[in-house]
């Protein structure tokens, strides 16, 4: 049986997604009372904020939705679009369903711009959550356990909410939930990326991001079996693994171009934070502690994660040999500094390992495609007549 | 007005600089060449360096090599080297710098950079200093730690006692790693008389900060505030480095008497924000030497530590007050907003005329959102702000004409604000 795109659920979910008005976010606070918690990318404890009466909402900028106009003048030329963008949802008032925004230590750029958009948005309140980047340290659990109580504290005061460990160990579950349900449907894509393309596991994946965990995880679960059910034929494409998309989004329609350009994606790094834990966090006594524990120890590597135990570069090697791929495509965003200085690594790493590479630069903004098409298709025609 | 006046000042505190500095070198390339000593390469926003000296282990700082290096126009090179290795146009100068070096043989023409024996990553702000150190663990196989500075946070501005107590058992664990590359233990009287010295070396940096209060300023708190950085990085806690800080604050205190400041006439007192373009320092000076504009404080001296705020090193407590110097008291640990407030402070309290904000293109940590910073003071603050953009190592982002001509009109405006300013107070419309 084939099932076709259009009924396939992503396919529904594709405008919402990328709407910067945040009209399903609008529409659940009307229906729920809840405020939304805006979180930049790449990961934050969401857990907290979502037993603390908020939705936790993806942040992931304007993408090539909005235009900037005020953002420039407040950050120069040589920083990512990301952060301008999301400034930029500020100025043009986009941010009314938030109440409060998270950031962490990702970047430099990130890290001041949680400041700046507190000075000019104080109606929302800002936390920063300090993840730490000293994975070895024996205080480090401690820490990141006290200072999720602190964020916990924080986003208490928002919405004078008291939250107890139960409350939290319910939302571990939940969100365990999810990310079991996007695990899933990851896996399905790297085994069967005829019958799950990439364009739909995005969608699906970035629904996550803007949708209750309780109400979502039900929707992925249906496009699973949906996908499952399918046939398809397996095309002449090769297998590539993406790297270096985890805090910026690239648009849908690039991901799609890349697709067709001849590449089946069976791995990749997009929306990383929703799914960052390889395995269920466990429902322990210490709610705050076993979520900082995933943290350090149970985490998927990334490029704002700097873990001396588990080199990146080796990591993403590993990652093309376990999903047999053919290739890497390096897709780093434009001035994306940790994107960047990893792909120096991973391009020696790739070279060492004789594993062909592209590297292609890309920014949300973008929306013409031809020559990123072109560059894939010369990319695997390449390896296709090798 | 075109051309720049002689800077006056130029006395012994620079010549001892420049033979403190040659002596540190010469240390370094020793340990380059064999003599067993160990080197630990570190970072300087709020460097430990006590812990290192305690061990007797040469703090290396790959950042004052590489300005060493673009003061010397000898940066592009070893940028290109690391872009040719894959590192790309947007990342910050100075890592590709270094990466660079590390190609050419750690050779400068002052000398021979030792390779690591240990990488200490204080990790205190700058998300880079992480990658960079990352790619040096890769290159030398030296052990490394990052040492996670938890970044300031929280509502009242200051880190919650669980952040010290974090920061203090990765002191600890520092130290047993240090045990473990030198084979010896810490004898916690040196670390105590070490701190001690360096709760000296900043009592009189303090204070030689607080001279440029005055008017005229006795020194340019950013051009001649780098000749005191270095010594504070590489040589504090020792008894040369506070010997420095004494010739150096005994010259100030003689300028001050004399009333003299490093131009002939001090006729603008700025407050500069950003680092320096090292490959192109003297040209860049003079644009505001030629209108007699002295820098009275910068934020880029307080990168290392921020001393003239109150806070001392605490012999009693040797390591927490590492950590709160590491926390806390320095400028990259700081939010973005508590840079507003520390330039603000200088602005009023050193009684400045104007701010420059120098935007260089590599670091992210100081540039990111100085639109903001200006949006700020300017409309604010009505404090007359002009924002350039360069960068502190690569030359290929100095373009000269483009920044004097930006300086000039600036200064040009602000002297006719003065102008209709004192006719206004005159009576004379
Ligand atoms: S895209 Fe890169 S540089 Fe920009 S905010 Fe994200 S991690 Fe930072
Ligand atoms: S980004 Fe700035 S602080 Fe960080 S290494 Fe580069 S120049 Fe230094």
């Amino acid at each position: 049986m084939t099932v076709t795109l259009d009924v396939f659920p992503a396919a529904r979910y594709r405008d919402v997604v990328e709407d910067r008005d945040f009209p399903t976010v609008r529409e659940y606070q009307a229906r729920t009372g809840r405020a939304a918690l805006g979180c930049y990318p790449v990961y934050g404890p969401f857990e907290l904020g979502y037993a603390a009466g908020l939705l936790p909402v993806g942040l992931f900028g304007g993408g090539n939705r909005i235009e900037i106009q005020t953002a420039d003048s407040r950050f120069q030329s040589f920083i990512c679009s990301v952060v301008k963008s999301t400034m930029e949802l500020g100025f043009q008032d986009k941010l009314g369903p938030f109440e409060a925004l998270m950031f962490e230590s990702i970047c430099d750029p990130a890290r001041n711009l949680a400041s700046i958009m507190s000075r000019n948005f104080p109606k929302q309140k800002v936390t920063y959550v300090h993840l730490p980047q000293n994975m070895t340290s024996a205080a480090a659990p401690d820490y990141l356990t006290s200072e999720y109580r602190r964020v916990l504290a924080e986003l208490e005061t928002v919405t004078g909410a008291h939250v107890t460990d139960d409350d939290l160990r319910a939302s571990l579950a939940t969100y365990n939930a999810l990310r079991s349900a996007l695990r899933a449907l990851y896996a399905f894509r790297a085994e069967r990326p005829q019958d799950l393309l990439t364009g739909e596991l995005y969608t699906l994946t970035r629904l996550a991001t803007i949708m209750d965990p309780a109400e979502v995880t039900p929707i992925l679960r249906e496009a699973l079996d949906a996908a499952r059910a399918r046939d398809g034929r397996v095309k002449d494409r090769i297998r590539v693994v993406l790297a270096g998309a985890f805090c910026e989004q690239p648009p849908l329609e690039l991901i799609e171009s890349i697709e067709e350009s001849g590449c089946y994606i069976v791995d990749d790094d997009f929306l990383l934070g929703w799914r960052l834990f390889r395995r269920d966090v466990p429902i322990d006594d210490d709610p705050c502690r076993a979520l900082a524990l995933a943290y350090l120890n149970d985490s998927l590597h990334a490029s704002t994660k700097h873990d001396l135990r588990a080199p990146r570069a080796k990591a993403l090697i590993e990652s093309a040999r376990s999903h047999d791929a053919d290739a890497v495509i390096c897709l780093i965003a434009k001035f994306c500094e940790p994107g960047l200085f990893d792909y120096a690594l991973y391009r020696k790493a790739l070279e060492v390992e004789s594993i062909p590479h592209l590297y292609v630069e890309f920014e949300e903004k973008m929306w013409l495609y031809e020559r990123i098409r072109t560059e894939v298709e010369t990319f695997v025609e390449s390896m296709l007549f090798r | 007005m075109t051309v720049a006046p002689e800077i006056r000042y130029q006395g012994e505190m620079h010549q001892l600089q420049k033979e403190i500095m040659a002596k540190y070198y010469a240390e370094a390339t020793a340990i380059a060449k064999g003599n067993g000593r160990k080197a630990a390469h570190l970072l300087i926003a709020g460097n430990p360096v006590e812990l290192l000296r305690a061990f007797d282990v040469l703090p290396i700082y790959p950042e004052v090599n590489v300005l060493q290096i673009a003061v010397r126009k000898g940066s592009l090179p070893l940028i290109q080297k690391a872009e040719e290795l894959g590192y790309a146009g947007d990342n910050c100068a100075y890592v590709k710098a270094d990466i660079g070096l590390f190609h050419s043989g750690y050779e400068t023409p002052f000398a021979t950079i030792p390779k690591p024996d240990v990488l200490v990553c204080n990790y205190v702000g700058c998300n880079v200093y992480l990658n960079w150190f990352e790619h040096l663990a890769e290159l030398t196989g030296a052990p490394a730690m990052n040492i996670d500075i938890p970044f300031i946070r929280t509502l009242d501005g200051e880190p919650t006692a669980d952040d010290v107590t974090y920061v203090v058992k990765q002191l600890e664990e520092l130290i047993v790693l240090l045990e473990q590359v030198t084979g010896r233990s810490l004898d916690w009287k040196v670390l105590t008389k070490i701190v001690e010295r360096s709760a000296q070396t900043g009592e009189l940096w303090s204070q030689i900060k607080e001279m440029t209060k005055l008017r005229p300023a006795p020194y340019d708190a950013y051009f001649d505030s780098v000749t005191m950085m270095a010594p504070l990085y590489t040589l504090r806690g020792t008894e040369e480095g506070l010997r420095f800080f004494e010739v150096a604050h005994r010259e100030m205190t003689a300028q001050v008497n004399r009333k003299q400041g490093p131009l002939p006439e001090e006729r603008f007192r700025i407050v500069i924000e950003g680092p320096p373009p090292w490959p192109k320092l003297r040209v860049f000076r003079d644009m505001f030497s030629r209108w007699g504009a002295v820098a009275v404080a910068s934020t880029y001296s307080t990168v290392g530590g921020l001393w003239e705020f109150g806070f001392r090193h605490d012999p009693a407590h040797p390591l927490e007050s590492i950590a709160r110097h590491m926390l806390s008291y320095n400028v990259c640990n700081r939010t973005f907003l508590q840079r507003y407030d520390q330039l603000e402070r200088y602005v009023k309290e050193w009684h400045a005329d104007a701010m420059v904000i120098h935007s260089v293109k590599s670091c992210r940590l100081f540039s990111a959102g100085q639109g903001d910073m200006r949006e700020h003071f300017v409309r604010d603050l009505d404090v007359p702000t002009l924002l350039i953009e360069s960068d502190l190592e690569d030359p290929r982002y100095f373009s000269e004409a483009q920044l004097r001509n930006r300086i000039d009109a600036f200064f040009e405006a602000l002297e006719q604000r003065r102008i209709t300013a004192g006719r206004a107070a005159g009576g004379v419309a």
